[in-house]
């Protein structure tokens, strides 16, 4: 099964790139002609994303270093303490959906802290595994068309990940059990 | 609620450096941070220019078409208020494909054409996400991909017995993370009140 997943993720781009221009010419489009066409808009497309990027990586490269969230966390553990939760997962839950690669840090050093088969281990590499970089994808893709306003969407972005985090504990709990 | 999140990012950050005597830490973390969101766009132009030439191939071929056609009774249900076989169901299916297969470098390109499919049938103003997108959005966050590599990679190197041993795990709780995306969405979507588009 992973090796099908793993074989297919390598043919799929190769494929895209030989079927569509393949198919455009047998539908008589000008291959060359509408590919330069519609690649035009990259630059403009991708420079548009700067000021939003700019914006928001600043805040999170800012509380990221300044320790503010090891604060919000001694702060939070109490309280999850007292619902059952594990807290020594609470910096990466805090930190997935803004920073993917200080996620995999934090999710690396309690791996090897605790050990990869351990509980922890296993509720990381899950949550790794199941979260996105919430943060980053709305203000990369709202940014690209110019949308400051992004509605209820940092709610629900927020949402879905506290799902997941819960999700996370009570799965790797009964299957590992 | 992001212009709250993005000032209190940085007040509680600049505060808190104060009080633990490193506000040296601050100016740095800025600019470094300015830099790498410099990069990471300016990476952008090589492959967003790459696949919106072969998008608009594959537009131009009627198969972002044929494909928006084939998911068409998830997507009436998902989008409502995008046409049926629009050039945006393609492009999203893509990216969430892309996304599920791991292809990072494919899926950003997909979901930016997406949202500019979706941009064009926003019918509210052009500063403000339209429902679509926040669906699309709350997938594209929920959703990820299958095997996720790095997190095996890290498991192995730190001598996990069964480093793929995650997977089933994950999967399950993505598959739980985008029914409660789709969910929440309908919920929050008629919280704020229908504004079409």
């Amino acid at each position: 099964m992973f090796e099908f997943i793993a074989e297919a993720s390598r043919w799929a781009i190769p494929a895209v790139l030989l079927f569509v221009p393949v198919i455009a010419a047998l539908r008589k489009v000008k291959v060359y002609e509408t590919f330069v066409d519609g690649a035009e808009a990259g630059f403009a497309t991708a420079v548009k994303t700067i000021p939003f990027l700019v914006a928001m990586l600043v805040a999170i490269g800012i509380f990221r270093a300044s320790g503010a969230m090891e604060v919000m966390v001694n702060t939070l553990s109490p309280v999850l303490n007292l619902i059952g939760l594990p807290t020594d997962v609470l910096p990466h839950a805090i930190m997935r959906p803004l920073s993917g690669g200080a996620a995999l840090g934090i999710a690396s050093d309690i791996i090897k802290t605790h050990g990869p088969d351990s509980f922890l281990g296993r509720l990381v590499s899950t949550m790794q595994g199941s979260c996105d970089t919430t943060f980053y994808v709305l203000t990369l893709y709202f940014g690209s068309v110019g949308v400051k306003k992004y509605r209820y969407s940092v709610m629900l972005g927020l949402l879905a990940d506290l799902t997941t985090l819960f999700a996370s504990i009570i799965i790797v709990r009964s299957v590992f059990n | 609620m992001v212009n709250l999140i993005w000032l209190g990012m940085i007040v509680f950050g600049i505060i808190v450096a104060g009080v633990n005597g490193n506000i040296e830490v601050i100016t740095k973390a800025a600019l470094d941070s300015a830099n790498d969101a410099v990069t990471i766009s300016i990476s952008l132009i090589a492959i967003m220019t790459f696949w919106l030439g072969i998008m608009k191939l594959a537009e131009e071929a009627g198969l972002i078409r044929a494909l928006a056609w084939l998911v068409r009774p998830v997507m009436r249900f998902l989008f409502p208020s995008v046409p049926k076989d629009h050039p945006a169901m393609g492009a999203i299916v893509m990216n969430l494909s892309a996304n599920i297969l791991g292809l990072g470098n494919a899926a950003t390109p997909m979901g930016l054409i997406a949202m500019r499919e979706l941009q064009k049938l926003n019918r509210g103003r052009e500063d403000t996400a339209s429902e679509a997108m926040c669906t699309f959005l709350a997938l594209n966050t929920s959703c990820v991909t299958l095997i996720p590599t790095t997190i095996i990679g890290i498991r192995l190197l730190y001598g996990s017995a069964d480093p793929t041993e995650i997977v089933g795990p994950t999967i399950m709780a993505t598959a739980i993370s985008m029914a409660a995306a789709v969910l929440f969405d309908r919920l929050l979507r008629s919280f704020y009140g229908s504004r079409g588009g």
